[in-house]
């Protein structure tokens, strides 16, 4: 029964608790057993909250029991990527300077949650301050992904995606600064959407880059993911860049999924070199899927995207640089007293040597650097004109066709430490994935079956002009009907099934 | 203690350079980026939010009242209101600053290039240019514990109430000002306190300095003087003076600057670009921090933050509600006061011309209201210690002026009625009424005083009744005393005149 | 390879406020040199006559009314604090003075 309910979707859980086939508590129960025999070898969970999650479960059965009407996801277990400050739970975003700190209030998208009756089962791993494709810039150690264990669950949102891949939870939230849900996403076959920036409330994320970030939804299915989106996303006042648009129910955009006649335009500079076979493979596959339902499969280029990692790595390190600056050892987080004592300046100093890893570190001081006197024109100015440059080249490409398409990242899930020792190679990983963050434009990423050289998961990507987030549900809903269709049955049911022995328990609160 | 040179001689050798900074605090009901209260008094760190401690995740939202304010002041100072301005990130750390970066505008003020028209004590009028005026949010409280000073040398440690962190505030900087000459210091003064006058007549700001609600920071140079025909030498450098908190203390910095500055470049020696802290109790400065390259504020566009792109409308319309300058006004007041220019400077220098104002709006005599506002209540709150405007207010006065009109007062009944209104004994008709104040009209309870007077002193109502008036003085004086004073002295006298007359032989 | 020198990555710990060690210096003086040079390219696009972007999705005149909200107590703003006195946060002696 228990192990049953860990392989339902959000959907389909929903629809057991609203007839009261099952309850909340129960639901909530099998979700945390199921951490309890996988998570010591997934490590996709920083915190479990198994006291608060059972105590609002059984709120929520008791409010259902008293007739109350209630949200139809309520009662279903979410995973919180731990860049979200959660009141009461403890939040890190990855990081030694942040440990243990239980912030005194709740972001946006939380509160949006516990509204909507959602139940918290914890935070997941993450690189530190999101700054990573692997989790392995993670303070507390790597998550590792489900189908591997040995290899990277992508990031910076690893935890989030190997958790729903896992079956830990049915669904999470996680966050995209240059890829951070959809590349996770990709190398766990599972689903994941950058929304349009300001269609999701950042107020309560801990901010990478502010101007790139956006909070969204991770799953196993499109629908699973459209319904969360349809939880979290909308106008907050709290957060200056939300937009005040009034958003289509992405819920109804899956259900009424349809390709024909849609216009694809496959993005020339992302693909070939450098993209692994078998990623180009699944790709092909499932372009020429989509072109059978109806597609209209066109070729567009974005001449600026050679640049965009570039500029990338310039605006996200700038941004970084000044949104870090608060971990001082002031108001919150970790304090280290140098030896021998010191002003207060010694201080800060040493507890953020101390507090930070090396990438954020690295981060930290190029962003210092693109922002200095006198290289500030030339650096962060001309990575701002490089922006313009490239939504120019969105601009024309979405002239030509209704979405673009590309495979989400180059190659499968690579081994863990693999990359650790070389940040560029790393950072020139998220190719794909980070001209939707400089535009601003909403991405989703979906799986298309398995490479053939390692037998790992590969993902799509599909990007939309801004605001068209309903059209990315749309066609990633119609890909997916048309693969399981032939297929016969989802990606995940063939990812292994992971051995209980080996695992230890994570406990509350520990890490 | 640091060599100064004669005023008169530093001005034969040097022309004095200033440029000021002054921030207002503006008195909108929350803060500039959060919904906190707007107010730093009380318990430490209680009127704050999760944005005003910086705390990760928290992003701040622009404060629309602000930036009406902000658009009326740059208005008031004569300024351009930017097409489009911006917020920037100036980075920094230092611990009142919650999130180690300062949200402010750099290169995109709100407001720019305008003028301010100053009246000099000597009545010289002063056109100060305006650079710019741009908001920006103020920073936490620090209180120093330890060491012997409660200054930040030698204290142990130092505690931080982050209650006034994101108050909004308006930051005015002048362009570079020349031809101030020995005027600077009066200049300095009479800038800060026409800015003072602006923002309270806009009601954006109680602009106490005392409370730090207006706060300067004065920078000055010295620029050696070159015989005529030879070219101009460079400017010098110059030092900014911060912790300047009243009006005084801008005018003596500054000549303290002028003096300090000459003796040092008079003696071959160099000023170091620095800050310098004012000391009230000493009328001295210290040496504080240098600058240097290291100040490399990085800014850069406030990501959290949008564009502000004020309509034309709204820019119309905020230029309509604006009250009128403080030059203009002056000399319209002066003119319907029918003033002469010394009893108007005096008037300017009490900075009680609002009072004044108010004063005679209530139903008082212009020439009445400015007599006793920079008279006895003057007096009265300088001896307390305190500010005139806290005594009585101005319907009070106009009340009090009207008894006097009536002939209900004479002027010295007035005073004791003007200190019963500030001892807090009611309105000056209670305080008539209480004290038993009012002027004995009744001619029946005179003249008792009179023939009882005369009649015990028959040698001086001989005199009187022989044409020696000036003998009725002494009588006037008995009466008088026998009333207490409520008497009108010109009524005495006239009846002591006609009773001398109508008394039988 | 790019100009960076460990006395500029010194310079630039220091205004990050981060006690980097000796070796942290070396490593991250070529490191930022090799990610530098491949980053640096976007000046070769970055012509004047492009417009800088700061907003992805442009927007303006974001105002928030002038109402007073839900404010912390103190309790809770001190709540994650390393050390404090029960009313305000503390901290080690300041050698530098307010900017």
């Amino acid at each position: 029964m228990t192990t049953d309910l860990t392989r339902l979707t959000a959907d389909a859980l929903a629809t057991k608790l609203s007839t009261g086939e099952v309850s909340s508590v129960e639901a909530t129960q099998a979700h945390l057993d199921r951490i309890a025999a996988v998570d010591g070898s997934v490590h996709a969970f920083l915190h479990v909250a198994s006291d608060s999650a059972l105590a609002e479960a059984a709120d929520i059965d008791r409010r259902r029991a008293a007739g109350e009407e209630l949200h139809p996801l309520a009662g279903v277990p979410i995973a919180i990527k731990d860049v979200i400050v959660t009141k009461g739970m403890p939040t890190t975003s990855g990081s030694k300077i942040l440990e243990g700190w239980v912030p005194p209030y709740d972001a946006t998208v939380m509160t949006k949650l516990r509204a909507a009756g959602l139940v918290s089962i914890g935070k997941t791993n993450m690189d530190e301050f999101a700054m990573g494709s692997s989790t392995e810039h993670s303070a507390y150690g790597p998550t590792h992904n489900p189908w591997d264990l040995e290899r990277i669950p992508g990031g910076s949102g690893g935890g989030s995606a190997a958790a729903v891949a896992a079956f830990e939870a049915p669904f999470a939230l996680g966050s995209d600064t240059g890829g951070s849900i959809r590349q996770p996403a990709h190398v766990t076959g599972t689903v994941g959407l950058k929304p349009t920036y300001g269609g999701v409330s950042r107020y309560g994320a801990i901010a990478l880059a502010s101007s790139l970030d956006q909070i969204g939804p991770v799953s196993r299915t499109v629908l699973d993911s459209a319904l969360l989106h349809d939880v979290i996303g909308g106008h907050d006042p709290r957060d200056s860049t939300s937009l005040t648009d009034a958003w289509p129910s992405f819920a109804e955009a899956v259900r009424n999924a349809d390709v024909a006649g849609l216009r694809i335009g496959v993005i020339t500079e992302l693909q070939g070199d450098g993209f692994q076979p078998g990623v180009m493979e699944r790709f092909r596959e499932a372009l020429a899927l989509l072109e059978g339902a109806g597609a209209i499969i066109t070729e567009v280029g974005l001449p600026s995207v050679e640049h965009a990692i570039a500029a990338y790595y310039l605006i996200m390190p700038a941004e970084a640089s000044s949104n870090l600056a608060k971990f001082d050892s002031v108001r919150f987080g970790l304090r280290v007293n140098p030896k021998g004592g010191g002003t207060v300046e010694d201080v800060m100093s040493a507890t953020r040597e101390q507090g930070f890893g090396a990438e954020a570190k690295r981060r930290i001081i190029l962003g210092t650097y693109a922002l200095s006197a006198g290289y500030y024109d030339a650096y962060y100015g001309s990575a701002q004109k490089v922006r313009t440059l490239v939504q120019r080249d969105f601009a024309a490409a979405f002239a030509n066709a209704d979405v673009l398409v590309s495979p989400t990242a180059p190659t499968t899930a690579f081994k863990l430490g693999e990359k650790t020792g070389d940040p560029l190679s790393m950072y020139l990983n998220d190719i794909a994935t980070i001209p939707a963050n400089l535009a601003g434009i909403p991405g989703i990423s979906v799986p298309v079956g398995l490479a053939a050289e390692d037998g790992l998961p590969v993902g799509i990507q599909f990007l939309a002009p801004a605001r068209e987030d309903a059209r990315l549900y749309g066609v990633a809903a119609a890909l997916e009907a048309l693969l399981e269709q032939k297929w016969g049955h989802t990606l995940l049911s063939q990812a292994p099934d992971l051995s209980p022995s080996e695992m230890n328990a994570t406990d509350e609160g520990a890490v | 203690m640091a060599k100064l040179m004669d005023y008169d001689r530093a001005l034969e050798l040097f022309e004095p350079v200033l440029g000021f900074e002054v921030h207002i605090e503006l008195s909108t009901k929350t803060k500039m980026f959060s919904d906190a209260p707007n107010y730093f008094g009380g318990e430490p760190n209680t009127n704050i939010t999760p944005v005003d401690l910086g705390l990760p995740g928290s992003l701040p939202v622009v404060n629309g009242q602000a930036v009406r304010y902000a658009i009326s002041l740059g208005l008031a100072l004569g300024c351009s209101i930017a097409p489009t301005s911006r917020f920037a990130r100036k980075n920094y750390f230092y611990p009142d600053l919650a999130k180690n970066y300062q949200i402010s505008q750099s290169d995109e003020p709100i407001a720019f290039a305008g003028s301010v028209e100053v009246e000099l004590p000597n009545g010289r009028l002063f056109t100060v240019p305006i650079e710019r005026a741009h908001m920006e949010e103020d920073a936490g409280k620090l209180t120093h514990v330890g060491g012997a000073t409660g200054r930040i040398q030698g204290a142990e440690y130092s505690l931080v109430d982050y209650n006034r962190a994101g108050v909004p505030l308006v930051e005015i900087v002048t362009d570079i000002i020349y031809g101030a000459e020995a005027d600077a210091p009066e200049l300095a003064k009479a800038y800060v306190s026409t800015i003072r006058d602006i923002v309270v007549g806009l009601g954006i700001s109680e602009a106490r300095m005392e409370r730090g609600n207006l706060r300067c920071d004065a920078n000055i140079s010295l620029r050696r003087r070159t015989p005529e025909g030879e070219p101009p030498a460079p400017l010098g450098t110059r030092t900014e003076t911060k912790n300047v908190n009243s009006l005084r203390s801008v005018e003596r910095a500054i000549r303290y600057e002028i003096q300090r500055q000459a003796a040092i470049l008079d003696d071959g020696g160099t000023i170091t670009q620095e800050t310098r802290h004012w000391h009230e109790d000493t009328g001295q400065t210290s040496a504080g921090r240098p600058k240097s390259d290291a100040d490399d504020y990085r800014y850069f566009p406030e990501p959290d933050l949008l564009p502000v792109v004020p309509s034309p409308e709204l820019i119309e319309e905020l230029r309509a509600a604006l009250p009128e300058a403080p030059a203009i006004r002056r000399r319209r007041l002066k003119a319907e006061w029918n003033f002469t220019d010394l009893e108007f400077q005096d008037l300017t220098n009490s900075g009680l011309v609002n009072e004044v104002v108010e004063t005679v709006a209530a139903g008082a005599a212009p020439a009445a209201a400015r007599k006793w506002w920079t008279g006895e209540i003057a007096r009265t709150a300088n001896a307390q210690g305190v500010d005139a405007t806290t005594l009585v207010t101005p319907l009070q006065v106009a009340q009090l002026v009207a008894l006097v009109d009536a002939g209900t007062l004479t002027d010295r009944l007035a005073r004791q009625v003007l200190e019963g209104v500030i001892a807090g004994e009611g309105t000056p008709q209670q305080v008539v009424d209480a004290r038993g104040l009012a002027v004995v009209s009744d001619d029946g309870a005179l003249i008792a005083a009179i023939d009882e007077a005369l009649q015990s002193q028959p040698d001086v109502l001989a005199k009187i009744r022989d044409g020696k008036v000036q003998a009725a003085g002494a009588v006037i004086g008995a009466v008088m005393k026998a009333m207490k004073g409520q008497a009108d002295a010109a009524r005495v006298r006239e009846l002591v005149l006609e009773r001398a007359t109508a008394l039988p032989e | 390879m790019s100009e960076i020198t460990q006395e500029q990555v010194t310079h630039l710990a220091s205004l990050a406020r981060i006690a980097l060690t000796p070796e942290e210096i070396v490593s991250l003086t070529s490191e930022l040199g090799s990610i530098m040079d491949h980053v640096a390219t976007v000046t070769e696009v970055a012509t004047p006559d492009v417009p800088a972007t700061s907003h992805p999705i442009p927007l303006q005149n974001v105002f928030r009314d002038d109402v007073v909200g839900q404010t912390l107590t103190a309790e809770e703003a001190l709540a994650g604090a390393p050390d404090h006195d029960g009313s305000r946060f503390r901290v080690t002696a300041i050698l530098g003075e307010e900017q």
